[in-house]
């Protein structure tokens, strides 16, 4: 793909590059390069590095030392305008889309002088249906963000770069929110754009797809390189081990024995407001299984975990939790009802980030009488309780009073676990348990998962990661616009089926797609 | 005279005219800090220093049009400062607004109290005329209301639509709606963000102060203390009322301003019947009424009371 | 330029911060001084003087922060919760007409009972008049800034009404002024020959009862949990509307305490001018207190020690006593600058 269209020198030069965020080395002596023409992946787990060295070529971010050279000149750092003005273009993993606006003031936004009296609507008009043929991403230029699916919005965050002529196109996890196939419509445009003489850095943490976009792979681990690799000259294995550099635990699974059912949904239909209303679902959640939810975010995940979590009343149908109808959302009903919930936004639901580790931790049981009497708040036996909790579970903080906010990524999903996880719950509903998390914590949290199932508890998983609920579920079910599939057992659970169940086909019981 | 023979006199409608011609600046100059992100609760102050600043101008010697500028200039300083701490340093924008109009009225009550130590009634000035347009004036009823009004009001008048082309057909008005909605687009385009912001605050801040300058340098000839009296907080009301748009903007004003016309009128009619007292809080029971239909829906710029910060994910 | 947090800021710098912040802004303020053609050091000279210089300036100081702590505690608690109330003006001329109505001679008791009777009255009444632009917020997302501040003007216009119309005191020979308190509503003074009263204990005492109360208790928990992080709150189960209700209550029942505190003590009767802004500088004691009602003690006596001096500095000095207004203000954005930069570095990128 790339060996014909690769011209002598490299177009990027990345010498050197390292960044600190306070005491957390996010980038230490990056050094690499990028030719002309190539899909270069950068791969890593979680936490690696890649989106800020990224984020430093783009001019989001300042290095602390190292320089970088694009097409032998030196790039100015920190500034987006410089980076763009070069000729380099970044996709971000969340996109920089005003929602209220339309595609092309989107597109538009910042590509004339802010000193113009006018905007020229038309010209801009005719280059943005040029490109959108030319590479395949159809849009609608006159219709709002807001009103446009996850895949389209990311068409116009390519486009943006298109726009500008950009001659190296970095896309970070941009198959992150997409199916599979929908990946592969972005893996031919990308493939269109080589052949028309970009080059593309593509940040990933996912093995399979590196191998089937990119040329070469420079592999990070704790910000710094662990290898750089050919793709047709390496294996997966060699691959993982680099990003990983040790192996890992495998997990204990064992058989789902289901026994009696905590929550069941029938016919509940929610409608909120235009979108991510859920119809007609129906659900069985019994102790001792994990039940999982694939789909694309953006088709009602979060009304049904909310829902499920006590925080949203079903405008129709019927909830039983533990035998009894529930009719009105209580997140406080729940909880005392022995749900568990595991938010999807660990930093603005998760957790109050100005209190304090304790603090976090009663805070859905600080009225029992084991923390407060009277409306007396028992400091003594809410800190015992959080220093056991932090033992048993792992949460490295600095000292008490520190605020939650500091916490790294991974001790926080550990102090919300420990949070729910504690009282031993008959239901845990888990939201993307382990975005965001390292390779280590994942696997913790993976195994705190399975342990709870193994104990009785109902456990429910929504994820984008289909390797994360291939690897945890009993069985699943996928979603598509507010509608939930029929269970599917892990075993007869087959990955290209459910990627096109999760664009909206459905399959027929002989398994072909409709 | 009752009620409905008011609304169709003249003298009605060119009250109406001049009273919503502070509102107008003050609105929209809010209207354009909210749409950038940034909540400026700093009118009310701004509002009162440029009144004072104005008026101190002309007293001082200077002639009434340099005096706008001076008005402007001073709003627009407020502006940046309001910005430096919110943009800039990120402190809660509620805050900073109160401290500025807490800082830009007792600067304008000290400023005015030691130019003038001892005067018990405020001295007056010879402020704008109202200037009517030739031939335009002479149209029935429309002309006297609409075009015999100063020359700040024709300001206001233009402004209006010169505000709407620079919101929706400039790439700065573009930049700054986008940056109230999502700072990262702006930043990610190559745009500063908080250079941006900070324009659009000072500009905004630099329109409230020509506001309150309209008081004193082209209705009341005098600066007395607590002449805002609420209309820089009506104006913060009238933007959530006008959706953050110049037009319903433009609407809102003048419906107020009619409202606050009649109000007078009533006061002034009604003889024995209904205290005064009663009359004069209708303005500000009627914002809160306002509030009140419209919040449920209100769509706030997204990006509203959040500070960016750069770097930061 | 960016900003980047710090790590362990000692509890020393923390506690210097409002010191810090009061000698930036009494240094620009000096600019003022200069230029209205004054002599900087003797004209703070003098205002340290009229505020803490002799005896009888320490009393009116003291006097003088009784509303202060009362309307900055009302500030801090709401603010604590992120509810904006910027209203406490107008709460503490509700409660000033709560005991007026209640405390001219409608209702008799002996002191132990008439003094905290009309306590509770104001209490009520302040509470509900914020509680209304809290309801509105809670329930039909009205912003409560500009409610509070705009019921602010409602209120003053209608004591307006009743002290020129009904509650006109016709022994007051003409003047608008409302009946006085009955001797038994009264704040005793403790300190004779000087206007120190007994409201200055029940200030501090209310101090020290909201502190224990946001740091000890379960309601104390619930609204700094709902102040930090709403969503979150509301996730984990608090009952997030009636904290802010609560919150709300106990707010503008504050703030009614100055009314209380003016009018029961300091004056004896209801006026239009019983406050000069204790409501709106409350909101600078706050900010300057860091949120903390131990610390609003303290802020309240330095801003009440300001006002006081800068009265006798502008009668020794011939300076327009605004000055004080301009300090307030600084003094508040400069806590601003002053918390941030101790939380955050800035950095040259």
């Amino acid at each position: 793909m790339s060996g014909a269209n690769a011209i002598a020198g490299p177009v990027l030069e990345i010498r050197g590059i390292s960044k600190r965020f306070g005491a957390l080395q996010a980038n230490r002596d990056l050094t690499f390069s990028l030719d002309r023409g190539e899909v270069l992946a950068l791969l890593g787990e979680n936490g690696a590095g890649k989106t800020t060295l990224m984020n430093i070529l783009f001019g989001h971010y300042v290095p602390d030392a190292g320089e970088i050279y694009f097409q032998g000149k030196r790039l100015p750092q920190g500034s987006p305008a410089a980076s763009l003005g070069l000729g380099i273009g970044m996709v971000h993993q969340h996109f920089t889309l005003g929602e209220n606006l339309s595609v092309l003031e989107n597109v538009l936004l910042g590509t004339e002088s802010l000193f113009r009296l006018s905007q020229d609507n038309k010209t801009a008009r005719d280059k943005l249906i040029t490109l959108s043929e030319r590479f395949g991403l159809r849009v609608d230029p006159d219709r709002l963000v807001a009103e446009l699916s996850v895949g389209e919005r990311q068409r116009v965050e390519i486009l943006k770069a298109l726009y500008r002529d950009v001659e190296v196109l970095i896309l970070d996890e941009p198959t992150a929110v997409l199916t599979p196939q929908e990946s592969v419509q972005l893996f031919s445009a990308l493939r269109n754009m080589v052949a028309q003489g970009m080059s593309i850095i593509f940040i990933s943490h996912k093995l399979a797809e590196t191998f089937e976009i990119a040329d070469r792979v420079v592999v990070l681990r704790r910000g710094e390189i662990a290898g750089v690799f050919d793709t047709e000259a390496t294996s997966e294995g060699a691959l993982a081990h680099a990003m990983v550099g040790r192996d890992l635990p495998k997990l204990d699974r064992r058989p789902a024995k289901p026994a009696e059912a905590i929550m069941t949904l029938r016919s509940v239909s929610v409608r909120l407001a235009e979108e991510n209303n859920l119809h007609d679902i129906s659900l069985e959640l019994k102790a001792g299984e994990v039940v999982g939810i694939a789909g694309v975010s953006g088709n009602g995940q979060r009304t049904l975990t909310d829902l499920l979590g006590g925080n949203l009343t079903a405008t129709s149908g019927e909830l039983v939790l533990e035998g009894r109808l529930i009719t009105k959302a209580s997140p406080r009903e729940f909880i005392e009802a022995g749900v568990a919930r595991i938010p999807e936004d660990r930093h603005e639901v998760g957790i109050v980030g100005e209190m304090s580790i304790p603090e976090n931790l009663i805070i859905e049981s600080y009225r029992d009488s084991e923390f407060q009497r009277g409306g007396w708040m028992r400091g003594r036996q809410i800190a015992q309780y959080a220093k056991s909790l932090c033992d048993t579970f792992d949460i490295r903080g600095s000292g008490e009073a520190q605020q939650a906010k500091e916490l790294s990524g991974g001790n926080i999903q550990k102090l919300i676990l420990a949070r729910v996880l504690n009282k031993r719950p008959r239901l845990i509903i888990a939201s993307q348990p382990t975005r965001g998390l390292d390779v280590g914590a994942q696997s913790q949290v993976h195994q705190r998962l399975l342990d709870a199932k193994q104990s009785g508890a109902a456990v429910f998983i929504v994820s984008e990661d289909l390797e994360e609920l291939f690897a945890l579920c009993d069985r699943l079910h996928v979603m598509f616009e507010g509608r939930l599939s029929e269970s599917i057992p892990i075993e007869q659970a087959n990955i290209d089926d459910i990627g096109l169940m999760m664009t909206g086909k459905v399959i027929r019981s002989s398994g072909r797609a409709a | 005279m009752d009620i409905i023979e008011l609304i169709f006199t003249v003298g009605f409608w060119t009250a109406a005219v001049r009273m919503a011609t502070p509102l107008i600046f003050g609105t929209l100059g809010e209207l354009i800090c909210e749409r950038a992100g940034v909540l400026n609760l700093g009118i009310e102050g701004i509002m009162t220093f440029g009144a004072m600043i104005a008026w101190m101008w002309v007293y001082q010697g200077g002639d009434l049009y340099s005096a706008i500028l001076v008005a402007a200039i001073a709003g627009a300083i407020f502006g940046v400062l309001h910005s430096g701490l919110t943009v800039y340093l990120g402190v809660s924008q509620h805050v900073s607004g109160i401290g500025i109009t807490l800082l830009a009225s007792s600067a304008s009550y000290f400023i005015f109290r030691v130019m003038l130590p001892n005067v018990t009634t405020p001295p007056k000035i010879e402020s704008f005329e109202p200037l009517a347009i030739p031939f335009l004036s002479g149209i029935p009823f429309i002309g006297p209301v609409l075009f015999e009004q100063t020359i700040i009001t024709y300001f206001a008048f233009v402004l209006i639509p010169m505000f709407s082309y620079l919101l929706y057909r400039t790439p700065f008005g573009l930049a700054v709606r986008m940056v109230g909605e999502n700072p990262m687009a702006v930043e990610a385009q190559g745009i500063d963000v908080l250079m941006l912001r900070t324009v659009a605050v000072a500009f905004g801040s630099a329109l409230m102060a020509i506001g309150g300058a309209f008081l004193t340098i082209s209705v009341f000839d005098a600066f007395y203390f607590g002449m805002i009296n609420g209309r820089g907080w009506i104006c913060v009301a009238l933007v959530i009322f006008a959706s953050w748009k110049p037009g319903k903007a433009f609407l809102g004003t003048i419906l107020f301003a009619g409202f606050d016309a009649l109000q007078i009128r009533i006061q002034q009619e009604s003889g024995i019947g209904i205290p005064y007292q009663f009359f004069l809080m209708l303005p500000y029971l009627l914002s809160i009424a306002a509030l009140i239909l419209i919040s449920r829906k209100a769509a706030y710029p997204k990006a509203l009371l959040v500070p960016f910060r750069k770097g930061e994910r | 330029m960016r900003l980047e947090r710090r790590q362990g800021v000692p509890i020393a710098v923390r506690l210097a911060l409002p010191l810090i912040a009061i000698a930036v802004a009494l240094a620009l303020c000096s600019f003022f001084l200069l230029w209205a053609g004054t002599n900087v050091g003797q004209a703070y000279l003098s205002l340290a003087k009229g505020a803490f210089g002799s005896r009888f300036a320490l009393t009116e100081t003291l006097t003088r922060a009784t509303p202060l702590i009362f309307t900055g505690l009302a500030a801090a608690v709401a603010f604590r919760a992120k509810l904006w109330n910027i209203g406490a003006e107008g709460q503490l001329y509700v409660g000033a007409m709560a005991i007026t109505f209640f405390g001219t001679g409608l209702v008799s008791l002996p002191p132990v009972l008439m003094v905290p009777f009309l306590f509770f009255v104001a209490i009520v009444a302040g509470g509900l008049l914020l509680l209304i632009s809290t309801v509105l917020k809670t329930w039909l997302r009205v912003d409560e800034v500009v409610t509070t501040l705009l019921l602010n003007f409602v209120v003053l216009l209608f004591v307006d009404y009743l002290l020129f119309g009904p509650w006109k005191d016709p022994m007051a020979l003409g003047w608008p002024q409302a009946a006085r308190i009955i001797e038994e509503g009264r704040l005793a003074g403790i300190v004779p020959r000087s206007r120190l009263h007994t409201g200055v204990l029940f200030a501090l005492g209310a101090a020290c009862l909201v502190w224990i109360l946001m740091r000890y208790t379960r309601w104390g928990f619930e609204i700094r949990a709902v102040g930090h992080n709403i969503k979150a709150a509301h996730f984990s189960g608090i009952p997030v509307k009636w904290a802010v209700m609560r919150t709300a209550l106990l707010s503008g029942g504050l703030a009614a305490c100055a009314g209380v505190t003016e009018v029961a003590g300091t004056k004896g009767y209801l006026t239009v001018d019983i406050s000069p802004g204790f409501g709106y500088t409350g909101i600078a004691v706050a900010m300057l207190a860091g949120l903390n009602p131990l610390g609003v003690i303290g802020a309240a006596i330095f801003f009440a020690g300001i006002y006081n001096g800068a009265d006798s500095m502008s009668r020794a000095m011939n300076v327009s006593n605004y000055i004080a207004d301009v300090i307030t203000a600084t003094a508040l954005l400069s806590m601003l600058v002053c918390s941030l930069l101790v939380q955050y570095r800035l950095r040259r990128d």
